[in-house]
């Protein structure tokens, strides 16, 4: 099994969501992040002060697949992510030794 | 103030008139929303973690103040003149000796009406000064400096600009709704403490971006629409027609502000902002204060447009010289302020509010000299008296919060509350655990029950 977590930019969530769906994906998991890559955020100006906010708002998605889905799906992620701009984020995979579903107790790829 | 409160005797008689007694105490109430409507102006300008204390900085003047004047408030700024320095009336302390259809020689409102109008501009100016204190004053100490404040400077400097006998008023500055005695007077003030107590803790370090905009704006909105009480009602009536100019020229000044603290920005900094707009409104309402009852609305926009260009470019001062404006009260009331009433000296037109004319409409340098005086004496008085009352708090009680509450926020080191819960997350926990002690006996004497069948 593989997780997959990618940090992407919040307005695309929707675009994302119906693509995994699409694939056939079960469920998966969001969480608000913030953050900055090599962008640094952004200025702003109050009275003239400025301000550097390099902590950027995000989108963190997190699914579990099996290993044989996994780097189809984080195509299907990136494609769905992308804006072509600075920020759209980025997608890993972390291999994970077991699952279990709380509700059953099965383990492993029967847990998804 | 019309020139001559209290001096100019009526031939007849004055009458009660219902007209003016019901237009001053709509100006009076919608000068009180001006303190609520401050409250929000400075609680968005700051971080969320001290939006409650900024807002109770201006409310507890709403209390403090208000029965000062009663007791003795009033009776200082418009009781009979002692010395051209301050006036007192035993009639006046409590409001015991004044019937309530009693009125002063030429006005036609009630004593009564005035000064509830009077105490609405006593209330908002020791509110002012809170804006350069933010996150870092004790509550207690904020409270008992406002009651030492408005009782030596801003009760005497009323009377020394509106009261009859009151120096600066003799003379014949002209003050109309308050640029001296409101805005250069609590602007000094604030430059006055703030150089005793110092900066916040990490100033010119740490971000401080205020938390909500929007509020910034609703506090920006009802300090523009309570000012047209604080100014239109500034002539106590409405019988010939100044009151309607004074409306005029402070819609006309505000907007020419914004426009120009927009424009500025737009040059300097390449966004025309929001909390530009609130500010620029702001800069302007305040140069027009003193201004407006004595120009014309083309003057009025031509003293509008210096205030939001000058109080634009102020407010940067305080990082060139480090001191902690907190929120630039200096830098839009004080510059504000002393704008407005010196540009008097330019722009009077004479004949609307008084005769005396202005620079460029032939007056010469005679009334330019005495807003001079008017402005410099009062910014003087307010700054050391100030910085003395705020030195003796700081050495005595302590003027400011430990720095742990200042960090973690003066909300609740201060107040015991916060101004938002975000998130539920712990947030139950410290009310649960006053919780279990009744449902714990009654458990125990339900089991008792039990164990008894």
């Amino acid at each position: 099994m593989k997780l997959i977590t990618a940090i992407v930019k919040p307005h695309r969530l929707d675009e994302i969501k119906e693509a995994l769906q699409a694939f056939g994906v079960q469920g998966l998991t969001v969480t608000e992040a913030s953050g900055y890559g090599r962008q640094r955020g952004h200025t702003e100006v109050y009275r003239g002060a400025e301000y550097t906010v390099d902590l950027v708002p995000k989108i963190r998605i997190e699914v579990l697949v099996e290993d044989d889905d996994a780097e189809q799906l984080i195509d299907v992620i990136v494609k769905a992510a992308r804006t072509g701009k600075i920020g759209d984020g980025k997608v890993w995979s972390v291999p994970v030794e077991t699952a279990v579903r709380v509700r059953t107790g099965e383990r492993g790829p029967d847990a998804l | 103030m019309p020139p001559g409160i209290l001096t100019l005797a009526a031939e007849e008689a004055p009458t009660l008139s219902a007209a003016n007694t019901g237009f001053m105490l709509i100006c009076s109430a919608l000068v009180m929303l001006m303190t609520p409507g401050l409250a929000f102006f400075y609680g968005g300008m700051v971080r969320v973690k001290s939006t409650l204390n900024m807002l109770m900085m201006s409310f507890i003047s709403l209390g403090i103040v208000t029965i000062l004047w009663v007791l003795y408030g009033f009776s200082i700024a418009f009781g009979t003149d002692i010395g051209s320095v301050v006036g007192w009336s035993s009639d006046y302390v409590g409001f015991g000796g004044i019937g309530r259809d009693q009125l002063w020689d030429g006005y036609t409102i009630p004593v009564f009406v005035f000064a509830a109008f009077q105490l609405m501009f006593a209330i908002i100016t020791p509110a002012l000064i809170s804006g350069a204190l933010a996150d870092r004053v004790k509550f207690s100490a904020w409270a008992l400096f406002i009651a030492l404040w408005v009782t030596v400077v801003y009760f005497p400097v009323a009377h020394w600009v509106w009261g009859s006998g009151g120096w600066l008023f003799e003379m014949g500055v002209i003050d109309f709704a308050g640029g001296t005695a409101v805005h250069i007077n609590a602007g000094a003030a604030a430059l006055g403490v703030i150089l005793v107590i110092g900066k916040r803790v990490g100033f010119k370090k740490d971000p401080m971006r205020p938390h909500s905009l929007p509020l910034v704006m609703l506090g920006a909105g009802l300090l523009w629409f309570g000012w047209f009480g604080f100014n239109a009602g500034s002539w106590l009536g409405n019988d010939d027609g100044v009151g309607a100019v004074m409306f005029l020229n402070t819609q006309v000044a505000t907007a020419a502000a914004m426009l120009a603290w927009l424009a500025y920005e737009k040059i300097r900094h390449g966004a025309c902002t929001t909390l530009g707009a609130a500010s620029g409104a702001v800069a302007g309402l305040v140069a027009i204060t003193p201004a407006g009852g004595s120009c014309s609305p083309l003057g009025a926009i031509a003293i509008g447009a210096v205030a939001g260009l000058v109080c634009a470019m102020a407010v940067g001062l305080k990082y060139k010289f480090g001191y902690d404006d907190s929120l630039d009260v200096v830098g839009v009331h004080l510059v504000g302020g002393v704008i407005g009433s010196l540009l008097v000296g330019f722009f009077a037109t004479g004949g609307v509010q008084s005769d005396a004319k202005g620079l460029f409409y032939g007056g010469g340098f005679d009334q330019l000299v005495k807003q001079a005086i008017g402005v410099f004496s009062v910014l003087a008085y307010s700054l050391i008296v100030s910085a003395v009352l705020a030195f003796v708090l700081h050495k005595t009680i302590g003027m400011r919060v430990s720095e742990d509450d200042e960090i973690s926020g003066i909300d609740q080191g201060e107040h015991a509350e916060t101004a938002y819960d975000f998130s539920g997350a712990g947030g139950g926990a410290a009310s649960r655990k006053t919780v279990p002690a009744p449902t714990e006996t009654a458990a125990a004497a339900q089991k008792t029950k039990k164990v008894d069948a």
